[in-house]
């Protein structure tokens, strides 16, 4: 014998409904918050339009003196990144929970990890460039900070999750905590180390590129004097830069990550 | 040639484990075993068998003081293994070896740098975390101990390139290299197929023999129990069911503890 098919659609009980009535009104109310204008995105267009043929075709007068400036960029994200990464080992060996550190320090690092998260990269940008001055120094040290807010947490979290009982052989043998971890945890985890570092790099070469909008070296000095001089030629060419070099450095993360960690398995 | 007779029959032989009164339970109320006593002699080896969930890992863990017991001592070599912390246990368990079901083996590292960690129960510090660094003495001990699992030629291979049999030699050589006095072993051969299963049980044991040590062996295999064992300790319904020389007893005997 065989049962009755469900009904199509469960009845909602009143709190779930009163849920998904209060989720429509607040996006809404996002929206008028947004400024949402039907008027304004049917007259964008025509301006639009009349942006690209003024910036078509993109200058090539400046090329050279753009390459360079791309370059500083990407020595910007290169140089934060591999700060950052170095930085963020022992960082992470006392943000993982059980490993080093007991509970309260593993807290605490993880509360100052997520608070260099959350203030954006252009923030720190502005930050260090009050504190280490205008130029790509302070473009640096903004990456680093970024990366250490990113791969101290995702470090930690992988060594966590890294199989246990390699470390546990050695703590039968009577190895200290530190030899453990640095004999079986972080070479477990060296694969998403080694990952999780290639889209650091990523990230922050995305980043660098805008961090010259305040001061902080790089390409995106650029696209700002670009738009300020209504020099759009050389704006569309900046951002073109930009988007090439992104995907590129993409397309290398995504390479090197197979040719470095799936030869494994 | 049984074990204990270099210890000598009319003497007093030196107990190097001795377990009195030891309870452990995970949750409260659901005990595994409670009540647990025996000694193992110097130059011993004895096989616990039991059937699953009958406490046989918990209690060689509680022996190398990886878990502690609810209730009772242990002393292993002369060390408290149920309170001993820090240095003192560290000294104890840098005098054992151990030898689990699953090798254990640091995946990306060389066969030689997972053998050289087993001396980090006797010397410490970053140059024993890779064989590139480690001081001549330790590349030898460790080669020494390759050589006899028969595996010197593998040194540098990566130890994730290994098969099964060859992985479990390797945590053998790992657990021999510091030439412990005591060995633990949980069940060496129960990821392996039959064959390297017997290998990898001849090749353990045959060194062991060679150098005496004491060894407290689990195995679900009762002719290993009886192949290797001097004696045999039974876990059954939470209890010791079974404290009796290998020439006691037979493989009828041991099969009724798994009912």
């Amino acid at each position: 014998m065989s049962s009755a098919a469900p009904t199509r659609y469960e009845t909602p009980s009143a709190i779930s409904f009163l849920g998904y009535a209060a989720a429509i009104l607040i996006i809404v109310w996002s929206f008028d918050g947004a400024g949402w204008s039907v008027d304004k995105l049917v007259s964008s267009p025509p301006l639009l339009a009349d942006f690209i043929s003024r910036a078509w075709p993109p200058s090539t007068d400046s090329l050279e003196r753009l390459s360079w400036k791309m370059v500083e960029t990407l020595q910007i994200a290169l140089a934060g990144t591999v700060l950052g990464v170095v930085l963020s080992l022992p960082i992470a060996l006392l943000a993982a929970r059980g490993l080093i550190a007991g509970p309260i320090v593993n807290t605490i690092t993880r509360v100052v990890l997520g608070f260099f998260r959350a203030v954006p990269d252009i923030a720190w940008a502005l930050v260090f460039v009050v504190a280490v001055g205008l130029g790509p120094f302070a473009g640096m040290l903004a990456i680093m900070i970024d990366t250490i807010g990113f791969c101290g947490r995702f470090f930690a979290d992988d060594m966590e999750s890294v199989d246990k009982g390699p470390a546990e052989a050695l703590t039968a043998t009577g190895a200290t905590k530190l030899d453990t971890v640095a004999c079986a945890t972080v070479p477990g985890a060296m694969p998403a180390f080694i990952s999780t570092s290639l889209y650091a790099l990523e990230k922050a070469v995305r980043s660098s590129t805008i961090l010259g909008l305040v001061g902080a070296g790089g390409i995106g000095i650029e696209l700002k004097v670009g738009f300020d001089l209504f020099d759009y030629p050389t704006a569309m060419t900046v951002i073109l830069m930009i988007a090439v070099v992104v995907i590129l450095v993409e397309q290398v993360g995504v390479w090197a990550r197979r040719k470095i960690i799936g030869e494994q398995r | 040639m049984p074990l204990d007779t270099e210890v000598g029959a009319d003497t007093a032989p030196a107990i190097d484990v001795s377990v009195r009164g030891l309870a452990k339970s995970y949750t409260a109320g659901s005990r595994v075993f409670s009540d647990v006593s025996f000694d193992v002699a110097r130059g011993e080896a004895v096989s616990l068998v039991g059937a699953n969930g009958t406490g046989k890992s918990t209690l060689l863990r509680c022996c190398i003081g990886l878990i502690d017991a609810d209730e009772g001592t242990i002393s292993v070599l002369g060390t408290d293994a149920g309170t001993a912390r820090g240095r003192d246990l560290r000294a104890m368990r840098a005098r054992t070896g151990m030898v689990a079901q699953k090798h254990n083996l640091v995946p990306r590292l060389s066969v030689l740098s997972n053998v050289i960690h087993g001396l980090l129960g006797l010397r410490r510090g970053p140059r024993y975390w890779s064989h590139t660094f480690a001081p001549t003495e330790a590349r030898e001990a460790a080669m020494a101990a390759l050589g006899k699992v028969g595996l010197a030629d593998f040194a540098l291979r990566r130890s994730d390139r290994l098969s099964g049999g060859q992985s479990q030699r390797v945590a053998i050589a790992r657990a021999l290299v510091s030439q412990p006095r005591l060995l633990i072993a949980d069940e060496p051969c129960a990821s392996l197929d039959p064959a390297a299963g017997e290998e990898v049980m001849e090749v353990f044991f045959n060194l062991v023999r060679e150098e005496g040590v004491t060894v407290i062996f689990t195995s679900h295999h009762i002719d290993h129990a009886l192949r290797y064992g001097d004696r045999v300790l039974g876990l059954a319904h939470g209890r010791l069911a079974l404290n009796e020389p290998v020439a006691a007893l037979s493989s009828d005997s041991l099969r009724g503890l798994y009912e």
